[in-house]
Parts: structure tokens; sequence; C-alpha cells
């Protein structure tokens, strides 16, 4: 039974009395300094899908012009800008920030019992200087020096000699503002899961969702830097004169690809352990089963992070590396395959012992898993070197990883925005055109990915603007446009659902699919505290448990573990999960904003080399941390 | 893919097509594609009973517990997911990676009789034969069964040589020079395309590789090492002279002349090729004379300046270049 209704008028008064404390501040003004971590997951949420909308016109504008042979709908160079800015977009500014910044935001806390992240200022701050990235990115855009050298931005191509613009300058600096956001992400989820889940949720009980994230937070934690060092290097290259990357000076061209890759890979599985994260909450509640081989599947998302940084030069094969060093990579890479074909026959075996309910999120996750497969096994492919190394840099490769990203980890996103609207929205959406909305997206995209294989194995090379005819390759380009915009169609249809359920659907009751985890105790949507009482937890699958939701309601009544004297939290032990301490919490603040404004002006200054004003800004961005330093709460 | 192989048979064009070998190398790796495929639609149609096999139980299954069969799961995914992939990957990495590698790697230097040295450039290749003084563009020609070694290099940024039907592809890493084997079973003409990201014009950095016979080829290696000849008739006089005393010979060389510029192709027998600017267009008369005139509406963004010449000027120059055979 959820906790959304009061068991007793003290238990009321209770909760009228913590929703006071947890309120944030009322009007826009409240949203500008919240701390709230579901407000912040509903701030991502909003600015990745514009950001989405912006790489998916792209997309279609670039399946416009190969639509047929030798079109010219766009100029070379603009196509250029096209395809880069739509990687950039959509694995920097829509599905890390989707995953992770929304989904992430707006369920860890939900999902371990807890009222919020373990740093709510430095949440606000990360979302802040997203924003402040996605906007910095685009305006490249509308000044015309958007990105132009692919999202994998190669040198020398990308060396001041051979894109003398500021397009490139634009990259680097997008990538490392985008990445401060995301390393102060992965840094408080890492800690928000080690020390602020609910009493009793032992590290072995936290909810496979969990797992995925911490896999992902940490990916990204170790990964990013190496990126970071590597558009830094190529930065200073390009304004400064350093020669990290000219080899007429003594630099390595193979050193970005190292770094890049080395980030660039991990960078994959960061982008779908969350929607294995996704998946894994979305079954269970759709078979009204426990995950199989649960353990087995735990490991797994974690493993499959850790191999992933190891395969990174199965990126460069045609390099020209030794022999024992491709083959090395190769061995990696046929190892990282094992984790995935875990999760995914444990998925199957799940949704094949309980009782599988197809409503649209375990639609979508079926039509994830035929994905990840169809992705993975080409991926698996990529383990013979010399097939590799034949079909690298051609549409086979863009068909994999499209399969991949679209189909392994926007799949599960689209799932999940079904199975936790009501949640969030407290209203249910509309079930059958949810279910079209699904089949026009899974043909869309099978029509528009599919025959990429195809032209690729026919010899047509990526991220060429234009191609000629007589080639074989025209009947699968038109195809793949016609799926492109039907893909587009379902997703207008997918948005369109869910903003009419918004407005005309009816109201959600706390737990509408007997969820497994703890975000369907509380009610639709979650009030500002999330828990009235820090809740009970004795298995991964704590809203099943229906002993320990009755001990909470119980709880509740008699005002134990409802930490209504303050803005607080538990704090746990890491491993054990029982309570080390009651923690006060942070409340709203206007610093996070100010520090994340002041850092895009920083950033401003840099593409435009005017160091010295950066260096003022820098000290406007000091002043904003100790602003922010001197209204933390202080030990009482 | 099943519908490929039809759609491959039923004669589409094959000129990039690597499932379409014509060298030992290309073969190894195109049946190399064929098994996995096959071994793919296995598992895909696996996956696809499984979810099946759910959607079908669901609707016969009254009542379960929320750990149903936990024994049996286990034993499934240790079983398919750990055991099966593990043999199935270890017999690809075993083939490909230990076997048919070899297949695909260069010749040794002094284990062929030919070397080529290929070399990107914006956007456009260049092929010195070594040991020779024979240089062409973009259209690379080899003795038929026969390994040929080619090395790559760039004159700026990284590109890519590949011929989908010969070979697996190799870049030309900057400070690096790579090799690779070229060899052609068939007489034949392959196309080529730069298979890196190289900047504007990546798009049109098109080669072709004839595979000849051996006598042809010598015929033709010998006329590519020969100094250009002297322009017959008064119109290609007129466009030698004009293509000394212009920006011509700045960029362009031509071998027994003053010219020898290096930014741009070698033109010594350029009227012996049968396309211009890297297969963006066939080379007539009247495709140079555009060219000539106007290259950057054909290929925006390429090297070569338009150089406001007149109608009277081009026409003397496309005369001289297509006499260069």
């Amino acid at each position: 039974m959820a906790i959304a209704t009061p068991p007793t008028p003290a238990a009321a008064e209770r909760m009228e009395l913590l929703g006071a404390m947890w309120e944030g501040r009322p009007g826009i003004l409240g949203w500008f300094t919240t701390t709230d971590h579901k407000r912040i997951g509903l701030l991502y949420f909003w600015t990745t899908l514009v950001l989405f909308g912006a790489g998916g016109v792209e997309a279609l504008l670039m399946r416009t012009q190969l639509a047929r042979p030798d079109q010219h709908i766009v100029s070379p160079s603009t196509y250029d800008e096209l395809f880069t800015l739509h990687g950039v977009t959509m694995i920097f500014f829509f599905i890390i920030p989707m995953t992770t910044g929304a989904f992430g935001n707006y369920l860890l806390p939900l999902m371990i019992g807890a009222r919020d992240m373990a740093f709510p200022r430095m949440n606000a701050l990360t979302y802040w200087i997203f924003l402040g990235s996605g906007i910095f990115l685009y305006i490249s855009l509308a000044l015309g020096m958007a990105p132009n050298a692919g999202w994998f931005d190669y040198v020398p191509l990308a060396s001041r000699a051979y894109d003398p613009g500021r397009n490139i300058d634009f990259y680097c600096l997008a990538i490392i503002f985008n990445g401060l956001s995301s390393t102060l992400t992965a840094a408080q989820f890492i800690v928000t899961m080690f020390k602020s889940r609910a009493p009793g949720m032992s590290f072995n009980r936290m909810p496979l969702f969990c797992f995925a994230f911490l896999a992902a937070s940490a990916g990204l934690l170790f990964a990013l830097p190496l990126l970071t060092a590597d558009t830094i290097f190529l930065f200073l290259d390009r304004n400064v004169g350093t020669h990290f990357f000219d080899v007429a000076h003594g630099g390595s061209a193979f050193l970005w690809q190292h770094l890049f890759w080395m980030f660039g890979h991990p960078e994959v599985y960061i982008l779908i352990v969350p929607a294995f994260g996704i998946a894994t909450e979305i079954i269970p509640a759709f078979t009204q089963r426990r995950v199989a081989a649960f353990p087995l599947v735990a490991i797994a998302e974690l493993l499959v992070v850790f191999i992933g940084f190891g395969v990174w030069a199965h990126h460069m094969y045609a390099t020209g590396l030794a022999t024992i060093t491709a083959v090395f990579f190769g061995a990696a890479t046929a190892m990282v395959i094992i984790p995935s074909t875990i999760q995914v026959f444990a998925w199957c075996m799940t949704m094949i012992l309980g009782t599988a309910r197809f409503r649209t999120p375990l639609l979508f996750i079926a039509g994830f898993i035929f994905m990840f497969v169809m992705g993975g096994l080409t991926g698996i492919m990529f383990v013979a070197i010399p097939f590799d190394q034949t079909v690298t840099d051609t549409y086979f490769v863009i068909a994999h990883f499209h399969y991949i990203i679209f189909g392994a980890a926007v799949f599960p996103i689209f799932g999940g925005m079904y199975y936790w609207f009501p949640k969030v929205t407290g209203k249910m959406y509309f079930e059958r055109p949810g279910q079209i909305s699904f089949w026009v997206i899974f043909v869309g995209t099978n029509l528009l990915f599919f025959p990429m294989h195809i032209v690729g194995l026919l010899g047509m090379p990526r991220r060429n603007y234009t191609y000629p005819a007589g080639m074989g390759w025209e009947p699968y380009n038109m195809a793949e446009t016609i799926g492109g915009f039907i893909t587009a169609a379902g997703i207008l249809m997918l948005f369109g659902n869910l903003v009419w359920s918004f407005f005309k659907g009816e109201d959600a009751p706390p737990d509408p699919w007997h969820g497994a985890t703890l975000e369907w105790t509380t009610s639709s949507p979650p009030p500002p505290y999330n828990y009235a009482v820090i809740p009970k937890v004795s298995s991964a699958y704590a809203n099943w448990d229906d002993e320990d939701r009755a001990e909470d309601r119980e709880k509740l009544a008699r005002g134990i573990l409802v930490l209504q004297e303050g803005h607080e939290q538990v704090a746990i032990t890491p491993v054990d999960g029982t309570i080390a301490e009651i923690v006060e919490m942070p409340h709203n603040s206007p610093w996070p904003v100010l520090l994340a404004l002041s850092l895009f002006f920083v950033f401003g200054a840099l593409v435009l080399q005017r160091f010295g004003v950066a260096g003022i800004f820098g000290i406007c961005c000091l002043g904003a941390l100790l602003g922010w330093h001197s209204k933390e709460p202080q030990e009482q | 893919m099943l519908a490929t192989a039809a759609l491959l048979a039923a004669g589409c064009d094959e000129q990039q097509d690597s499932l379409a070998p014509r060298s030992h190398a290309a073969k190894d790796i195109a049946s190399l594609f064929w098994w996995m495929m096959g071994i793919s639609w296995f598992g895909i149609g696996l996956v696809v009973a499984l979810i099946m096999l759910a959607w079908r139980r669901a609707h016969t299954k009254r009542g379960h517990s929320v750990k149903e069969g936990e024994q049996l799961a286990f034993r499934i995914v240790i079983g398919a997911g750990i055991v099966m992939p593990i043999a199935l990957i270890a017999a690809l990495f075993v083939i490909s990676d230990i076997l048919v590698i070899k297949t695909t790697q260069a010749p040794a230097a002094d284990a062929t009789r030919m070397t080529i040295l290929v070399t990107g450039h914006q956007w456009w290749w260049q092929a010195n034969y070594l040991g020779t003084t024979a240089v062409t563009a973009n259209e690379i020609h080899i003795p038929v069964n026969t390994p040929v070694r080619v090395e790559v290099q760039t004159a700026d940024v990284i590109h890519s040589f590949w011929v989908p039907r010969l070979n697996r592809t190799i870049d030309t890493m900057p400070g690096k020079r790579n090799a690779i084997e070229l060899y052609a079973d068939a007489v034949g003409r392959y196309r080529g395309q730069c298979d890196e990201f190289c900047g504007l014009q990546h798009a049109h950095m098109g080669f072709y590789v004839f595979a000849d016979p051996p006598s042809v080829f010598r015929r033709w290696l010998a006329r590519q090492e020969q100094p250009a000849k002297a322009p017959t008739g008064a119109l290609a006089a007129q466009g030698a002279k004009l293509f000394q005393t212009s920006s011509c010979a700045s960029c362009h060389a031509i071998r027994g002349t003053a010219a020898s510029g290096d930014v741009g192709p070698d033109l010594t027998h350029v009227g012996s090729r049968t396309t211009l600017a890297a297969l963006a267009i066939p080379n007539d008369p009247a495709h140079l004379a555009r060219w000539i005139s106007d290259s950057q509406s054909i290929k925006p963004g390429n090297q070569m300046p338009n150089m406001n010449l007149s109608t009277g000027q081009v026409q003397a120059l496309t005369a001289y270049l297509e006499g260069l055979r």
C-alpha cells in the first residue's frame, strides 16, 4: 500500500510540516533557485528534448540531401556542420543529459528512498552548466561557425591550418563546458548512491536501475578527463601555438585518436547502460517477476563499463597499428560481448517466466532487445579485424551504432517516458496511441537503419555530402530517407500522446503498474519531500514487500523516522546501509545559476580569444563560489 | 540480409561492392562476413523466438511467484549468455584475427617486384611508381595476378585508401607510412574512394585501380615514364606556352617542361586518363574546359583557383592538355 494518503490526522499534520519545509520558492524564481532533484530532472528533460529536436532536424536534413544521388539541397560546408552537430548533440546534449540528467535526477533519489541528492546545489549547478553549454554550442550555428570536423574531430583536419575559423574552438569549449556538468553529475550520483540510500538498502538490495547508473557515473568520471585533456590540448594547439598534435614539430596525430577513443568507447557504454537500467525496471513491473539472475545482471552492468575501457583501439584498426596491438584489442572487444549477452538472456528469461503484459513501455523494451541484439551482432563482427578494416567509416558502421544508440539507448528512454509518465505527471497516458507510436517508430527506425548495412557493404563511405549515381546505392538511400521521416512521425506521435495525456488523461494512482521499486510507494507526482517517512527496505523489490510498506505507514502514524524537525535526510554506511547520521540538507540557492552564468561568459570570452576578459569572469566564478560557501549550512 | 543477397545477385552496380571480391584477401574477408551474417541471423532468430515465447506464455499462464523458475533462468543465462558466446567468439577470433588477418597484410618491400607510393591530398590521389619516373593521379594501374605493395602517406590530413573489391582500407597517417597489398585476380577497373573524412570534398575523392594484363601494363608504365610530348598543332602550342607563362605551372608539373609545381596533380600524361578531379567528371574536352574555366562550380572548395581565362585561352589549354597522352 502506498504511503500517499495519511493514515491518521497526526500523520497528515506531519506531512504538512514536511511539505512546508521542502517546498521550493513559488513562481519562475523558484525554478532558477531550486535544489529539488525532481524539478532539476524536469528542467533537464525539457532542455534535452529541445536539443533532441535540433539533432533530429539535422538528421532529417542530411537524409533529405542523401535521398537521391548528386543532390545539392545543402552545401558541402553546411553538410559537414550538420553531421558534426548531429553527433555532438545526440551524444553529449541529448542521451547523456536525458539519462543521467533527467531520468537519473528524477528517479535515483526516489528509488533509493532519499529526499534529495547528496549535494543538491551541485546538482542544480550541473543543470545550469549543461544549459549554458547547449546554448554555447548552438550560438556557433547561429554565427555560421558550427563545429565541422565530425564528432570525433580528427587532427590535423581540426587543426588551425586546415580549419581556420572558430568552428573547432566552439567544439573544444562546448565539450569541456558540457563535460563539467557530466563530471559533477557523475560524482554526486556516486556519493548519493553510496550515502543516501534508505536504511536497510544494503548494496546488494539496490535496484538494478541504480547499478546501471552507478556504472555509467563511474564510467563518466574516469572517461571524461581523457576527452577534456584532449580538447584542451587541441584548443591550446589552435590558440596558443603548442604542438601536441603537430607532427612537423614532434607532436602526434595518434595522440588525439588514442585519447579520444579511450574516452569514446567507454562513452558508448555510458550511453546505453542507463538504458539497461530503465529496461530492468520496466521488465519486472510488466511481468510481475524479479529480474532473472539478478547478481549476474548487476555484475554485468558494472563489468560492461569496466571492460569498455579496454577496447578503444578497435576504432583505430585502419590507422596502421601493429598487428599484435590490433589483435589484443580484438580480444578485448570479444570479451565485452559477454556482459551484454548475460543481460539479454536474463531479460528474455524474466519475460518468459513472468507474465508479460505488452503495454507500451514493455513494447519499447522488447523493441530495444531486438535492436540491441541487431546492433550487438554487427558489433561482434568488429572482433574480426580484417572485416572491421573493410567496413570502417562506411554506412555499415553507421547502421551498427545507430542500432545501438537509437535502438538500445533511445528506445528504453521512450519506454521509460511512458512508464514513469503517471508518476511524474499524476496522469495516465493513452495506451492505444502509445502502442501505435511504438510500432511507427519501430518500423521507421528499421527502415531507416537496416539498409545502411547493405549500402555500407556496397562501399558507401560515411560523411559524404553527396554520392554519384550508378553505384547501386540509390534504392537503399531512398528507403533510409523514407524511414527517417516515418521515425520522425512516430516520435511526434509519442510526444503528442504525452502532451494530450497530460491535459486530458485520467488521474494516475500512486502505483498503476504494481512496479517493483520504491518510487511507486509515494504519491503521483511525489511530494517535494518524496517520502513522509524514510522507507524500510529489505529487498531490491521494495514495493513488493507488503510488510515493510505497512511498517512505513505505522511509523508515519507514530512519527518515527519522519525527520520533521529540519530539512534533513539520513546518511548511511555505504555497504550495509545502516543509519550513520542525520544530515541537514541545503536549501534553495541562487549561487549555482550565477556560477554557471559566469562560466558561460568565461567560455564565451575564450572562444573569442579574449583571455583577459575570461580571467575577469573567472574571478566572478570565484565570487559565486564564495557566496555559495558562505550560505552552506553550518554545523550545529 | 537474405534480401540483400538476392538484390546483389540481381546485378546491382558492383563498383565498390566489398562482397564482390576480386582478390584472395577480399574473398577471405567476404566469406568471413557471410559466415558471421549466417550465425547472426541464428542469434536474432533465437532472441525473437524467446520474445514470442514470452508473448505466447502470457496468454496461457495463470499465476506465478516473483521468483518463478529462478534455477532454470540461471542455467539458461549462464549457458546461452556466457558459455555459448565464449565458444562462438573464440572461434571467430582465431579464424579472423589469427588466420585471415595475415592474408590482408602488405607483402614485405623485398618480397614484391613493385611498390607504389600513394599520397593523399585534399582531394585527390597521387601515385608514384617507385624505381621509375612514372607519376600519375587518381588512376592507378597494376598488373593482374601480381601482389603489389602500396605504401600510403599524406600531404595534409588523414585520408584512407580503400578499394573494397581488392582489400581492406588503410589510413594515411601524418608522419607515418602505412602499407597494404593490392592484388587483383581479374582484369578490370576497380573503384576506390577516400574512406576517412578529410574535409569539404571528401565525397569527391575517388580513384580507379586498373588491373591490366602484364604486357598492357608494361606498355602503360613505359609510356608514363616518358616526358611529355611536344604539342601538335597551333592551338595546342599556344596552350603549352600559356601553361608555362600563366599560374598553371606553379602548381602542376609536366615532366619535360619547366613546369614542376607539386600542389596539384602531375599532368605529364593527363590526356591518357579517363577521369578528372578524382573521378568527379569524365576526361573529355568539354569537361576539361569547364574544369579549367570554373573548377569551383564542379567541386566547391577544391584548391584550384579561378584564373579568369578567356574562352580562347581555355580552348588552347584544353587542346594542349588533351594531347598529353
